[in-house]
C-alpha cells in the first residue's frame, strides 16, 4: 500500500470539510445498520402504529374528545409520543459504543471528533421523519385530518422534530453516562410514565386536578398541544400557563432541555479523556 | 520527525483516578521497529499507560511522544502513526466484516476506492475473507480478534499498541496472535504489548519492562531479566509424591533457601548460587536420606519466576 499522506487540517474551513465528511460517514454507519437489519427497522415504525390503532380502535368509542373526535385527537399525542420513545435508540446505540470500546476506536481515529454527535443525530432525526410518516399515513388511514394549511402542518412537524431533537440530547448524555446498553430498562421506567402522564390519550380535564395540573407541564403534552392547534385537532383548553400558551411551551421545554443536555454530553465526552 | 529516534518515550507519567494511583512516575523508551513487552499483573496500570500513549487518556503530569509527536499537543498527528488493539474488540457487532473495515478506513480519510482494496488485502491477510459479508456478532472470538487488529493496521501504522491482545483467546487463537504480530515486527512496525502471560512476553518482545503499582520495576531482555535475579535454579524430581516435604527439607538444608514445593509435578524447586557444588552435594543428601529422585536438573529460571521474585521484593521494600 502507498503511504498516505497525512493532512491534518489546519484552517477552519479544513477542519469544517473533516467535520462534514466524517459525520456524513457516521451517519452512513446507521444506514448500513438500517440495511443489514430490515426487519428492527420495520418493527421499531410499526410499534407506534401499533399503538395508534389500538388506542384509535379500542378506546375510539368509549373516550370522550372534546370536539367529538377522538382520532384526531389522537394522533398527534402519538406522533409526539414517538418522539419522546426514540430516546431509547439513541441511549442503546450511544451506550454499546461506549460499552464494546468503540467509541474508544474512533477517539483514537484523527477523525473530527464532532462527528460521533453529528451523525447519531442525522441519523436518528432521519428515522423520526420515517417514523413520523408511517404515522401519518396510518393516520390519514383511520380518518385524522389536518385542518390548518400547510405551513401550520410543517411548523407542527418542525415542533415534533425538535422534541427528538431534546430527546436526543438527553440520550446522548444518558449514553455515556449509564455506559451499559442493560440500563435501557431503567431508561424506560422514566420514559413511560413520562409518555402516559399526559395529554397524548385523554385530556388533563378528566383528570382529578392535581394530576390534571401536572400533566399540562409535561413538556410531551406541550408538543402535543401546539401540534393540536397548528394541526386544527381538537384540543383540550386548559388553565396552566403551558395550556394556555402551547406553541410557546412547546418551544421552551426542549430548548431547555438542549440547553442543558448538549453542554453536559459534550462536557461528558470530553471527559472520556480523564 | 526524526526517522531514526524511539518510537515511544515516556517521561514520568502520573496518573490517579481518586485515591488509587493508576501509574506512579511510568517511563519508557521503545527504539523504532522493536518488540516490547508490558507485563504486569492486573490493576499494574498497563492499560492506562496504553490509553495515554494513544491519546485517549489525559495524564496528571509528565509528557510522552510517539514518533516524536507530543501525545497531548499534537495528538491527530499521533492518531495517524498508531494502531490500538484494545482489551475488548472494538469493532461494530451490526456491519459485516468488511463494512467495518472500510468505515473506518473512511473514517481515516482515505478514498472510498482506496479504502475497499485495503479492506480486501487485510481481510485476505487475516484469513477473513470468506467471512467478509457476515455480520460480525456471527464471529468467533479469534475472528472478531484479527478483525480488531485488521483495522488497527489500515494506515499501516508504524507503531502498533496491543493491550493483552490473547486474553480470552483459546490456544489456537493465540498461537494465531502471535504469528500476526511476528510478522508485522518483521516487516519493521513497532509493537507495544501488555500482557500478563510470561510466557507471551518471553515469545514475542525483545524487550521487556515489568510494570507493578505503577513503575516500571525492572527492564531487560528476557535473558537480562532471568540473569537479573542472578542465581540458577536446582529442581528435584521425587518419585514419590509422599517424599515431597522431606525433600523439600533436604533441598533447603542443602541450598540454604526455601524451595518451592508443586505437588502435582512432584518436583521441588530452589535458588542456588554455586551450581556444581550444590549438585553434587544435593544428590549426596538425597541418597543420604533414601529419597528416590527421578531427576535432578539445573536451569534458568523462568520469566514466571522472576516475576514473582521482583513484585515480591517491591512489596518488602
Ligand atoms: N477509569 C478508571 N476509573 C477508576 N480507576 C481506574 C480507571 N482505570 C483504571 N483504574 C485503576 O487504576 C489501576 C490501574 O488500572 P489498569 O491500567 O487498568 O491496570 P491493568 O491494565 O494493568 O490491569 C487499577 O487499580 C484500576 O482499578
Ligand atoms: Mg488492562
Amino acid at each position: 500500500m502507498s503511504t498516505p499522506t497525512f493532512v491534518v487540517p489546519g484552517t477552519p474551513r479544513e477542519r469544517l470539510r473533516w467535520a462534514v465528511a466524517d459525520g456524513w460517514m457516521m451517519t452512513r454507519r446507521d444506514l448500513m445498520h438500517w440495511a443489514n437489519q430490515p426487519g428492527l427497522v420495520v418493527a421499531g415504525l410499526l410499534f407506534p402504529v401499533m399503538v395508534m390503532l389500538m388506542f384509535g380502535y379500542l378506546f375510539g368509542g368509549a373516550m370522550s374528545a372534546p370536539g367529538g373526535n377522538y382520532r384526531e385527537f389522537l394522533v398527534p399525542g402519538v406522533l409526539a409520543l414517538s418522539m419522546v420513545f426514540g430516546i431509547e435508540a439513541t441511549f442503546t446505540a450511544i451506550s454499546t459504543d461506549v460499552a464494546r470500546g468503540v467509541t474508544d476506536r474512533f477517539r483514537s481515529l484523527p477523525m473530527a471528533s464532532s462527528a460521533v454527535v453529528v451523525g447519531r443525530s442525522a441519523a436518528d432525526l432521519l428515522n423520526a421523519v420515517l417514523t413520523l410518516a408511517a404515522l401519518v399515513a396510518a393516520g390519514l388511514a383511520i380518518g385524522w385530518r389536518w385542518h390548518g394549511g400547510l405551513a401550520a402542518a410543517f411548523a407542527a412537524f418542525g415542533l415534533l422534530l425538535l422534541l427528538r431533537l431534546a430527546m436526543l440530547w438527553m440520550g446522548i448524555y444518558l449514553g455515556l453516562v449509564l455506559r451499559s446498553a442493560e440500563s435501557v430498562m431503567a431508561l424506560q421506567i422514566l420514559v413511560w410514565p413520562l409518555g402516559f402522564l399526559s395529554n397524548a390519550f385523554v385530556p388533563p380535564g378528566t383528570m382529578p386536578g392535581w394530576l390534571g395540573t401536572a400533566v399540562e407541564w409535561n413538556p410531551l403534552s406541550a408538543t402535543v398541544a401546539a401540534t393540536r392547534e397548528l394541526f386544527g385537532n381538537p384540543a383540550w383548553a386548559g388553565e396552566s400557563w403551558p395550556a394556555q400558551y402551547p406553541l410557546l411551551t412547546a418551544l421552551l421545554w426542549p430548548a431547555l432541555f438542549i440547553a442543558v443536555f448538549a453542554p453536559l454530553s459534550i462536557r461528558r465526552y470530553r471527559r472520556l479523556s480523564r | 520527525m526524526n526517522r531514526t529516534g524511539p518510537a515511544v518515550v515516556a517521561e514520568d507519567l502520573r496518573k490517579r483516578y481518586g485515591d488509587t494511583v493508576a501509574l506512579d512516575g511510568f517511563d519508557l523508551t521503545v527504539p523504532a521497529g522493536t518488540v516490547h513487552g508490558l507485563l504486569g499483573p492486573n490493576g499494574a496500570g498497563k492499560t492506562t499507560a496504553v490509553r495515554i500513549l494513544t491519546t485517549l487518556t489525559r495524564p496528571d503530569s509528565g509528557t510522552a511522544r510517539i514518533a516524536g509527536y507530543d501525545v497531548r499537543r499534537q495528538a491527530m498527528e499521533v492518531r495517524y502513526r498508531i494502531g490500538l488493539v484494545g482489551q475488548h474488540a472494538a469493532v461494530d457487532e451490526i456491519l459485516t466484516g468488511r463494512q467495518n473495515l472500510v468505515l473506518f478506513g473512511r473514517l481515516q480519510h482515505l478514498g472510498a476506492a482506496t479504502a475497499e482494496r485495503r479492506a480486501e488485502e487485510l481481510l485476505a491477510t487475516f484469513r477473513l475473507t470468506e467471512a467478509a459479508g457476515r455480520p460480525v456478532k456471527e464471529y468467533s472470538g479469534g475472528m472478531r480478534r484479527r478483525l480488531d487488529l485488521a483495522a488497527s493496521l489500515i494506515l499501516a501504522p508504524p507503531v502498533l499498541f496491543l493491550d493483552e491482545p490473547t486474553t480470552g483467546l483459546d490456544p489456537r487463537g493465540r498461537n494465531e496472535m502471535w504469528d500476526a504480530v511476528r510478522e508485522l515486527a518483521d516487516a519493521g512496525t513497532t509493537v507495544l504489548l501488555t500482557t500478563q502471560y510470561l510466557d507471551e512476553a518471553d515469545q514475542l518482545a525483545e524487550h521487556i519492562s515489568v510494570l507493578d503499582g505503577g513503575r516500571v520495576i525492572a527492564d531487560g531482555t528476557p535473558d537480562e531479566l532471568k540473569r537479573r535475579i542472578g542465581a540458577d535454579r536446582l529442581d528435584v524430581v521425587v518419585h514419590d509424591t509422599a517424599d515431597l516435604p522431606a525433600a523439600a527439607e533436604v533441598v533447603r538444608a542443602v541450598a540454604g533457601a526455601d524451595a518451592e514445593t508443586e505437588p502435582d509435578r512432584r518436583r521441588v524447586s530452589v535458588p542456588v548460587r554455586d551450581r556444581m557444588a550444590a549438585l553434587t552435594e544435593l544428590v549426596r543428601a538425597l541418597d543420604d536420606a533414601g529419597i528416590a529422585a527421578e531427576d535432578v536438573a539445573l536451569r534458568r529460571p523462568t520469566l514466571d519466576e522472576v516475576f514473582l521474585h521482583l513484585t515480591k521484593k517491591e512489596v518488602h521494600s
